[in-house]
């Protein structure tokens, strides 16, 4: 192993910053799952006693559903725009993506305004057939199952994009030699396609579990009572602080185990790929395969997108009393700031992270990895509240500081600033960014780092000559997703924000917690729309790569 | 990158020092206070800095802010919340004759550490083809068997459900709450769902015949340009509960100074400014609350619900009895 040398010698200074960062980010997750060392909060008798069991098993189910609903739709929606040509194909690549810009409590605003009692829906029905409340069946949108559906339309695109690009990116020479051992299409995808892409598959669907998870506002309309909706509930309710971090870090070690068991299952089968690099080829789909693969999409379409965004721009049109003036310039212009910064450092940061650990393999820079991702599944609330602590005590250690040599005061430099409210976006997103990236260097073979390194480039030559050509479609999608995902964010941006400072998120959120849904249909609209930029930037720029 | 560390440095130096504004952390959303505070800065050329949130939130930032914390004014939509600021110890005593004298004893704490800015009342709301008034007579009522099945109200994770419950143990004390939450679970139409519009509705289309909710939202949808909506509140009307006893329960939006206020008299300025007769105006024209003052022209929309007998509880009880309340909530299966 002599040729590795020159590269482990430089460990320590290489991987140290890295350390550090990843220990930064650490501190609130680790202020969550510490909780336990204190003792057992006071309230645990009595929602062991009482509601413990109700989170838990509408926790189970909600997460089951999900998993479930955005499986069914994003890896089947992937593999038609992926391998197929069909009706409408090129349009749907990329609105498929649309629901993402969608916040899951907005949409679960929409239906209820579309299928509730008082909804045009149900009033057709009874002015059709004559009946009133109580003489015929409608199912109820605001329940456990509404929920489900609800979260499976706006989450599926996780899925969906990576799967998308994993599919995509499998070599022409995998499904012809499918082919050649006569397997039938449907063989050929779930025998060879669906194992190679699991990576992906199980990197997306565990992204929309963990938002699932962290959702607070959907669960809260639609009065099901979960683990998010619980830890708020211990917390405001109970006046238990303590309580409720620990019901977090239940919430924590439950996803834990789940990524490590697939993790653990991922490890006996490898698939990193080699031969060709030549990209599979679209089958063109005829006759019933056609209007199947087109109907589908549209479906999803519809459903997760076009249904709700008309409903918001009815209730911006004829209902809404705010419009459009300067402030939303203004909210407009902080939206995108946060958002652009956001994505750029965290996909940076998530980069040189999974580069660490490709490089200069460590237990240790691992392990920090793994559990910093964890952030995403912790309500944001929370972990703003972890956040605060240690800058607080960076700021309050400044001011000493300063002021026992001057009179000079700094305040709060960190937690009183843009500055913090970046960070707990990071804290957040960064296994959006992971995800994205660890699937796609999953699919760089090892062979072409030995390459690289055999024509004696340096590890920074080879990540800028080989690796970011290869893992580009990987980094504008996470930088994508985290864009949007900082976009939606609501309530780290709402606790943390500095004096006079909005975005588009707290504004509807704000309009829309009040029950003045109509009010708040402007700036979601204008969250989608933002939304939409990235959204159809990557895809002109996968189109142009493709050629 | 010194210079502009340098920058930084002096930037937030003469932030601390600028005399002529107050921060306020808000618990009231932006657009229910900002209008207000606009009108503040107009009439004392002190200007306002504003942070919205969720009230625990922001106290937790105010904890760990300490000593450092820019915050001068905490604003909370419920009294538990300015009740736990005060145990919390971020809060300070106030002396104000203005606050004291118009405010009434039992909206203001008794150290004058948080006082009431406006009333927010939760009455009965009942569908007027399926219910006479006379059937209806305290909340304790509502737990009745006859009410089987005709009961609408939200969560129990929602503020205003712990208040009142915390209001009811007060009164009647723990065990018969319990005894009286168990009951009033099993009347409801429906597992609790959306908020207090969402009850209203129901009540309005016969899905329930009576639902419990805060007037403003009520108020704020005889406003909607969303027709079913407004066809709903002609449909129901309010009954004001317990009037032969206590009164109807209510809750406050209140206020207190931070304890490490760095602008302290403007701080007391706008608490002052916010009890006058014009603010007191503005929360009920702009969100149908009852001014917590007397003698303030009742807005017309206001008079049209009647006048009522208001429960005198002092508020802070509400935030002492809060998790007593949850609890019993949690125990009667309460959603």
């Amino acid at each position: 192993m002599k040729p590795q040398k020159p590269w482990q010698q430089r460990l320590p200074w290489h991987v140290w910053p890295l350390i550090i960062a990843v220990a930064l980010l650490l501190t609130p997750v680790i202020s969550v799952l510490s909780s336990f060392l204190q003792g057992l909060a006071p309230s645990w008798q009595h929602l062991a006693d009482t509601v413990l069991w109700q989170y838990s098993i509408n926790s189970i189910y909600l997460v089951l559903g999900v998993g479930f609903g955005v499986l069914l739709l994003g890896v089947t929606s992937a593999w038609f725009v992926a391998r197929f040509e069909f009706f409408g194909r090129r349009y749907f690549e990329w609105l498929l993506l649309l629901p993402l810009a969608m916040p899951a409590y907005i949409i679960a605003y929409t239906y209820t305004g579309i299928l509730d009692f008082s909804g045009p829906v149900q009033s057709l029905i009874r002015q059709i057939f004559a009946v009133g409340y109580g003489e015929y069946y409608f199912p109820e949108i605001r329940s456990l199952g509404g929920a489900i559906i609800m979260m499976s339309l706006v989450l599926y695109p996780y899925v969906y994009l990576l799967a998308r690009t994993s599919f995509k990116n499998q070599p022409q020479s995998l499904s012809d030699a499918g082919k050649t051992l006569g397997l039938s299409p449907w063989q050929n995808f779930y025998r060879i396609a669906l194992p190679v892409a699991r990576p992906a598959i199980i990197a997306g669907t565990a992204l929309a579990l963990m938002e699932t998870l962290a959702d607070y506002g959907t669960v809260q309309y639609f009065g099901v009572s979960v683990f998010s909706t619980g830890i708020f509930r211990t917390w405001f309710g109970l006046d238990d602080a303590l309580a409720a971090r620990q019901l977090a870090s239940v919430l924590l070690l439950m996803v834990f185990a789940f990524l490590l068991l697939e993790k653990f299952a991922r490890s006996k089968a490898s698939y990193s790929l080699a031969g060709s690099l030549k990209a599979c080829e679209r089958l063109p789909l005829k006759g019933l395969g056609n209007v199947f693969a087109s109907c589908f999409c549209s479906l999803l379409l519809l459903f997760g997108f076009l249904l709700p965004f008309a409903q918001l721009v009815y209730w911006a049109l004829f209902e809404s009393l705010q419009g459009f003036d300067k402030e939303y310039w203004q909210l407009l212009s902080n939206s995108l700031k946060l958002a652009s910064i956001t994505s750029l450092l965290t996909v940076l940061l998530a980069l040189l992270l999974c580069y660490g650990q490709r490089l200069w393999p460590s237990k240790l820079l691992n392990g920090a990895v793994f559990t910093a991702g964890l952030g995403y599944a912790v309500p944001g609330t929370i972990i703003a509240v972890g956040v605060m602590a240690p800058f607080s005590w960076l700021d309050h250690s400044i001011h000493n500081v300063l002021e026992s040599y001057s009179n000079i005061s700094t305040g709060l430099l960190f937690s009183g600033t843009l500055f913090i409210v970046v960070f707990a976006y990071m804290v957040r997103f960064l296994a959006v960014a992971l995800g994205n990236i660890q699937s796609g260097l999953l699919n760089i073979h090892n062979h072409l780092d030995d390459a690289s390194k055999s024509l004696g480039f340096s590890p920074w030559q080879s990540i800028k000559k080989v690796h970011l050509p290869l893992l580009r479609p990987s980094l504008i999608s996470a930088a994508l997703l985290v864009f949007v995902d900082t976009l939606k964010e609501l309530p780290a941006t709402l606790v943390l924000r500095p004096f006079n400072f909005n975005t588009l998120a707290v504004k509807s959120f704000e309009l829309a917690n009040d029950e003045q849904l109509a009010n708040a249909a402007p700036s979601v609209i204008t969250i989608v729309l933002i939304g939409l930029i990235p959204v159809i930037l990557l895809n002109t720029f996968m189109q142009r790569n493709q050629h | 990158m010194l210079r502009y560390f340098i920058s930084i440095l002096l930037l937030c130096a003469s932030c601390v020092s600028l005399a002529s504004e107050v921060n306020v952390y808000s618990a009231r959303k932006e657009q229910l206070i900002k209008p207000l505070l606009d009108k503040f800065t107009e009439q004392t050329g002190i200007k306002v800095n504003l942070i919205t949130g969720k009230a625990d939130a922001l106290l937790s930032r105010l904890q760990s802010e300490g000593d450092l914390s820019p915050a001068d004014v905490l604003i909370t939509t419920d009294a538990g919340r300015l009740h736990r600021a005060k145990e919390a110890g971020v809060l300070q005593s106030i002396q104000s004759d203005i606050l004291t004298q118009s405010i009434p004893a039992h909206y203001q704490d008794t150290d004058q550490q948080w006082f009431g800015l406006s009333l927010r009342a939760r009455p009965i709301f009942y569908n007027k083809d399926a219910i006479e008034p006379q059937q209806l007579g305290r909340y304790e009522d509502l737990a009745d068997a006859k009410f089987k099945g005709q009961i609408c109200i939200r969560s129990s994770s929602n503020i205003y459900n712990q208040s009142l419950i915390a209001s009811m143990i007060a009164a009647d004390g723990e065990k018969a709450t319990l005894e009286f939450a168990k009951a009033f679970v099993k009347n409801f139409a429906r597992p609790p769902k959306g908020g207090d519009r969402d009850q209203i509705k129901a009540a309005a289309n016969g899905i329930c015949n009576i639902a419990v909710a805060n007037t403003y939202y009520f108020g704020g949808m005889t406003q909607s340009k969303n027709a079913s909506e407004k066809a709903a509140t002609e449909q129901v009307a309010i009954f004001w509960p317990n009037q032969e006893g206590r009164g109807t329960h209510v809750n406050i939006s209140g206020a207190g100074v931070v304890k490490t206020a760095k602008h302290k008299e403007q701080a007391i300025k706008l608490l002052e400014f916010l009890v006058s007769k014009d603010s007191q105006a503005w929360y009920a024209n702009a969100n149908f609350e009852y001014p917590v003052v007397d003698g303030v022209d009742a807005n017309d929309t206001l008079q049209s619900w009647g006048h009522f007998k208001a429960d005198t509880l002092n508020l802070s009880r509400l935030g002492e009895l809060n998790r007593q309340a949850v609890k019993i909530m949690d125990q009667a299966g309460w959603r």
